[in-house]
Parts: C-alpha cells; sequence; structure tokens
C-alpha cells in the first residue's frame, strides 16, 4: 500500500492524524527551523518525544522538517533541531539546504535523511547528487513535474519519492521563490512563511471586500463574495497593454485553488511512487482527521485496484477549486 | 581589496542579432567577467545559441573572464543533455540548479548563480569542496548574512558576488505566464516572451509597478540596485557585484557602477547617475536592508 504521509500543527493534530489511520506523521519545532514557522504552531522538545511515542506505540512514524535554509552565522540553531529531532526518536527528518544536510549526514550517521521539497530536486541529477553525496533515502518532489515525468524520474534513482496529493498548492518551485520577501521582507527559506499573516490587511471599500499584502492590492472581490487569502501566487493583478498585446487583468500566475490528485492516486502509483504526502500543517485537527480517513480509503481502494472513490473531499476545499496542478501537462 | 563587475546571463529572450550585438559591445566595457547562456527558459536555446561561440571568443580576446551558464530549472532530458554538454565545452560553468553537479567531471572547478541556494557558510564550505571558485548569493540575502558569507569565502577561497543591479529574479515555475497572458500553455507559447525584452509588467490592483513576468521566471519590477550599499559590501568582503543585462543603454550602465566602484562618484552620485540613464525607471534596495525587496532606493 502507498504510504500516507499527514500533516500535524500540533500534538492534538498528530494523535487524530495517527488514530485516523495516518501511516506516518511530519511535523516541526515551534522556530524558524521549519516551512510552516506561524504563531502557535508546531512541537516543543517534549511535546515532539511525546508525539513520536504516541505514533510509535500504534505502528506510526514520525517525520521532522527542518525545512528552512539556516541563517548565516547562526546554523547552531538548526543543528541543535537536527539532534533534538533524532533524540526524540524520529523516523527521519526532511532537510532542504545542503549545508545542514552535510552536517545531519555527518554528526548523525544513523539518521534516516528526506530531501524536502524545498529543496526543489527536480530531475535525477539532482536527486542522485543528494542520494550520493549524503545518503539521501527519499525525495519530495517538487510540485512542477507531470506524472510522465515522474515514472522518468523513478527509472534513474534508487531511492524512494514522496509526492503532494492534496492541499495547499506552490505554483513556483519550492525554496526558489522569493516572492513573499519582495513584498513582506520575510520568505519561505529564511523565515518559513509565506505571504504571513502579519502582513495582511482586509478593508471594506465601495462595495467591495479588498486584501492587501505588505500594502499591496492584490485582492478585490463584491462584497458577501470571498475573500480568498492573499497569498502572493494566487493574488489578483493586471498586465497593462504592450505595442502587441492587450490589457489582462486576473490571476496571472494561479487562481486560488488547491491541489486534489485523488484522481492520480492509480497512476502515481504506477509511476513507483512510495509516499503521498497532505499539506496543512497550519489545519485544525478536525480537518486534518476527515482528510486522513479520506485519504486512507483512497490508498486502500488504490492498493486492491479498486476506482478512486469520487468528490471524497469536495468539502474540504472550502468552496475553493482544486486542480492536479503540474502533474497535468495542460496545467503549464 | 576592490569589488570587480559580473555581467550576468541575459534573462530575457533577445533575437540572435540583438545578442550578437550586446556582446560585441560588452567586450569593451570595463566589466571583468560574464556569465553568457540560457538560465531561463530551454524553448528558446536554438533561437540564439549559435551566437554563443563567436561571442565567447571575443570576450576572451579582450581578456574578459568567460562562463557559461546552465539553466536554473532543469527538468527535460534534453536539458540534462545540454548541461553535460555545458561542461565539455571546456570554459568554467556556472550553475544555476544544483542537479548541473552531477555532470561536473571530477575536480573541475565551477561557479555557482544566483538562483542557487547559498543561504550559509555550510552550504558554502560544501560547495567549495565540490569545487565552486566563485558564488553569487540569492538576492534576499541580508547584509548580516552577507557579511558571514563573504567571510567563509574567504577562508574557503571562494569568491562571493552579490546581485548588484537588475530586476531580482523571484521565482521560477513549471508553468509559462508569458504564455498564460496569451491564453496560452507553455507548449504553444509560440514564443510571446520574446515580445517584451525586458519582461512584461505585473501591476497590483490598483495599478501599482509590482512584477515583472519573464517567461517562466517571475522577476521584479523595481530595479534591484546596490547604489546605496556598494561601501557596506566592499567592507563586507564581497568581491564583486553582478549587473543583470537589461534593455537600453547598458554601457552606460555599467560605466556607472564601474565609477562607483573604483570610489570616482561621491557617495549619492550613482543612484541619481542611475536615474538619468534610465528616464522612469524604479529603483529598491530593500533585500540586504532586510527589509522588503521592493522597498524603493532613495
Amino acid at each position: 500500500m502507498m504510504e500516507l504521509v499527514c500533516p500535524a500543527g500540533t500534538p492534538a493534530a498528530l494523535r487524530a492524524a495517527v488514530d485516523a489511520g495516518a501511516h506516518t506523521v511530519y511535523c516541526g519545532f515551534a522556530d524558524e527551523t521549519n516551512a510552516r514557522n506561524f504563531p502557535g504552531l508546531n512541537f516543543s522538545r517534549e511535546e515532539m518525544a511525546a508525539g513520536v511515542d504516541y505514533a510509535v506505540a500504534r505502528g506510526a512514524r514520525v517525520l521532522v522538517a527542518i525545512n528552512t535554509y539556516p541563517r548565516a552565522g547562526a546554523q547552531v540553531v538548526w543543528h541543535r533541531a537536527v539532534a533534538d529531532a533524532h533524540a526524540a526518536g524520529a523516523h527521519a527528518v526532511i532537510l532542504a539546504d545542503p549545508g545542514l544536510i552535510a552536517h545531519a549526514a555527518e554528526t548523525h550517521p544513523d539518521l534516516r535523511l528526506h530531501l524536502s521539497v524545498q529543496a526543489a530536486a527536480a530531475n535525477p541529477d539532482a536527486i542522485n547528487l543528494y542520494a550520493d553525496s549524503f545518503g539521501i533515502r527519499r525525495v519530495v518532489l517538487p510540485r512542477v513535474l507531470t506524472v510522465e515525468e515522474i515514472t522518468a524520474i523513478n527509472r534513474e534513482i534508487d531511492i524512494e519519492t514522496e509526492v503532494f496529493v492534496f492541499g495547499g498548492l506552490c505554483v513556483m518551485a519550492e525554496g526558489r521563490c522569493s516572492l513573499s520577501s519582495w513584498a513582506t521582507g520575510l520568505s519561505p527559506n529564511m523565515n518559513g512563511v509565506c505571504s504571513p499573516a502579519g502582513h495582511v490587511a482586509y478593508a471594506e471599500t465601495e462595495g467591495a471586500n479588498e486584501a492587501r499584502l505588505g500594502g499591496w492590492l492584490i485582492h478585490r472581490t463584491p462584497k458577501g463574495g470571498p475573500a480568498p487569502y492573499p497569498t502572493l501566487c494566487k493574488g489578483c493583478f493586471s498586465a497593462p497593454a504592450t505595442d502587441t498585446a492587450p490589457a489582462q487583468t486576473g490571476h496571472i500566475f494561479e487562481d486560488p485553488v488547491s491541489l486534489d490528485a485523488t484522481e492520480l492516486i492509480p497512476r502515481l502509483h504506477k509511476a513507483g511512487v512510495t509516499a503521498l504526502k497532505i499539506e496543512g500543517r497550519q489545519r485544525s485537527r478536525a480537518y486534518v482527521a476527515q482528510v486522513v480517513r479520506s485519504f486512507r480509503a483512497a490508498v486502500e481502494a488504490a492498493d486492491r485496484g479498486e476506482p478512486m472513490p469520487a468528490g471524497l473531499l469536495a468539502k474540504l476545499t472550502e468552496g475553493q477549486a482544486a486542480t492536479t496542478g503540474a502533474y497535468a501537462k495542460t496545467w503549464r | 581589496m576592490t569589488m570587480d563587475l559580473t555581467i550576468g546571463p541575459v534573462a530575457f529572450f533577445w533575437t540572435a542579432e540583438r545578442m550578437r550585438d550586446f556582446y560585441r559591445d560588452l567586450a569593451t566595457s570595463p566589466a571583468r567577467r560574464v556569465v553568457i547562456g540560457e538560465w531561463v527558459c530551454s524553448k528558446r536555446l536554438p533561437f540564439w545559441q549559435h551566437e554563443i561561440p563567436g561571442a565567447v571568443e571575443t570576450l576572451l580576446a579582450a581578456g574578459t573572464e568567460v562562463a557559461l551558464s546552465t539553466l536554473a530549472l532543469i527538468t527535460l532530458k534534453r536539458e540534462r543533455r545540454q548541461t553535460a554538454e555545458l561542461f565539455a565545452a571546456g570554459i568554467p560553468v556556472e550553475i544555476a540548479d544544483l542537479g548541473a553537479l552531477k555532470h561536473l567531471p571530477e575536480g573541475a572547478p565551477f561557479q555557482v548563480g544566483p538562483m542557487v541556494n547559498v543561504y550559509n557558510e555550510g552550504t558554502l564550505y560544501w560547495l567549495a569542496r565540490k569545487g565552486a571558485t566563485r558564488i553569487c548569493l540569492p538576492p534576499e540575502l541580508p547584509l548580516d548574512s552577507v557579511r558571514v558569507l563573504a567571510q567563509a569565502g574567504r577562508e574557503a577561497g571562494v569568491a562571493v558576488e552579490v546581485w548588484g543591479h537588475g530586476r531580482a529574479p523571484l521565482a521560477i515555475s513549471g508553468r509559462c505566464y508569458h504564455a498564460r497572458l496569451h491564453d496560452r500553455a507553455k507548449d504553444s507559447c509560440q514564443f510571446v516572451c520574446g515580445e517584451d525584452p525586458d519582461g512584461r509588467e505585473v501591476q497590483t490592483l490598483d495599478g501599482k509597478s509590482f512584477l515583472t513576468v519573464n517567461g517562466v521566471q517571475t522577476m521584479g519590477h523595481a530595479h534591484t540596485t546596490v547604489a546605496r550599499q556598494i561601501r557596506d559590501l566592499g567592507e563586507a568582503g564581497v568581491s564583486a557585484i553582478r549587473i543583470s543585462p537589461q534593455h537600453g543603454d547598458f554601457a552606460a550602465i555599467i560605466d556607472i557602477y564601474d565609477r562607483a566602484l573604483r570610489g570616482i562618484s561621491p557617495p549619492g552620485a550613482t543612484l541619481t547617475a542611475l536615474g538619468a540613464a534610465m528616464p522612469g525607471a524604479a529603483f529598491a534596495d530593500g533585500f540586504l536592508a532586510g527589509a522588503p525587496g521592493l522597498r524603493p532606493a532613495r
């Protein structure tokens, strides 16, 4: 059966995910070392150890994401996070930065290493470089690849692959995007945040709901309509007319959609993918439990060669449209 | 130590003729080194790659150092093959995607471009052990990090460069936004990015210039500049600043930075001179200050 890798932003969400049938749960410490560095989220050292015990007692595993890029001159903070994850009994750590991976491989040779999506290893050469250099055991593939490309990659590498199937969707190559810091000064790579809530402002003007990020107006919807969170790459922009092209206004990068690749699970299985990942460490435990239950049913169905249960998660995309993203070539 | 100038690879889809003229002019410029190659979209390469050997020859003959750039996002088989071929050309290669290192001949030196994530000394040392001789840091890094990395670079024998001028490369994607603006997909793009030699402007909903779409790449709209931070960079031990090619009087822009580096321009004059050379352009310098990257330079 394909392994289901589920998010947990809190100890309660971790327990909910395990109870709902997660094979594996991933989480992070409550600091800048992980890419969901949001207020009120994530684990203390004690909570991490307790979470690992809870999961292991029920046959599940815990991965610790330490997947921001260590700040120059402060690498010790990230080194300590790796050591503490190891001490807590994590099944593996999920890392992105080559320097940190080199440190982990050297200092903790018995610790299993996964390559974070934030490392943006999008071809067999990059993946094999990490595997050969550091003994990486699994790569989380960037969401820029089609199913065909994933199949081809799996033919050329010897380590496991994990892909995102549900939740938030990066449309840029992850770990290689500074759009957030361009507008707010804070980025996923440096600070573990994208389009952070502290830089968001909503306002009602002339019959419209407006949303700004860092003071920049990137959403305007009629009053009463949905006011999506102003994540930069899903914002609404305009491109003025040029000599050769008319003006355009709209979601120039991506609509406010989320990823749902449920229907692709059988093909991903065939493509040699080991694990399916659900995004959403910032989500509630109720959400996590429901998504995990649904996907557990889906991977079990795939394992029996049955069709995917349709419309399973429509409710959970919160009225947003869903997309299969880059997995289909036409998305590009 | 005096800083010198590196000219980065052209980010835009220019015609072969424009490329030829551009590199011919560069050969007589005060730039110490030039990085040449297609780093945004491999679909563009057949239209101008035949210009590369001649440009390299002209630049080398003029005493300019030359490196060949890889693509920033390598996914296709063809792109991987092209990357391997770059290393066989006998000229230093600048990697723009870490996966390119897989093709590095044993022990060969290489350079690292600004789209490779070098955020800390651990990564810098790892690249140095692999043979890196020069690293252009990611544009979003603040000066505090630049200081630590320049120091580490000195210890490891790696020259450290900073994004000095031009629209900062902020993101790269599997999707082509330029084609999307024309309601096309990447595979049927009809090379619309070639219609905008400095990229296509993207504004906020209240009409403020914000970003630039350049094929699969997204850049800032304001031109990032270190005009006001040149002294800080010199004191930090940075060895070069990188100027990114653009439309317009590029020779004048190089000259402005050359004068600034040689201490000929008084402090403050550089930004004024840039404003005069690029009428109507906006300048930003927030990244080095740890502020939003688009913060206006004034």
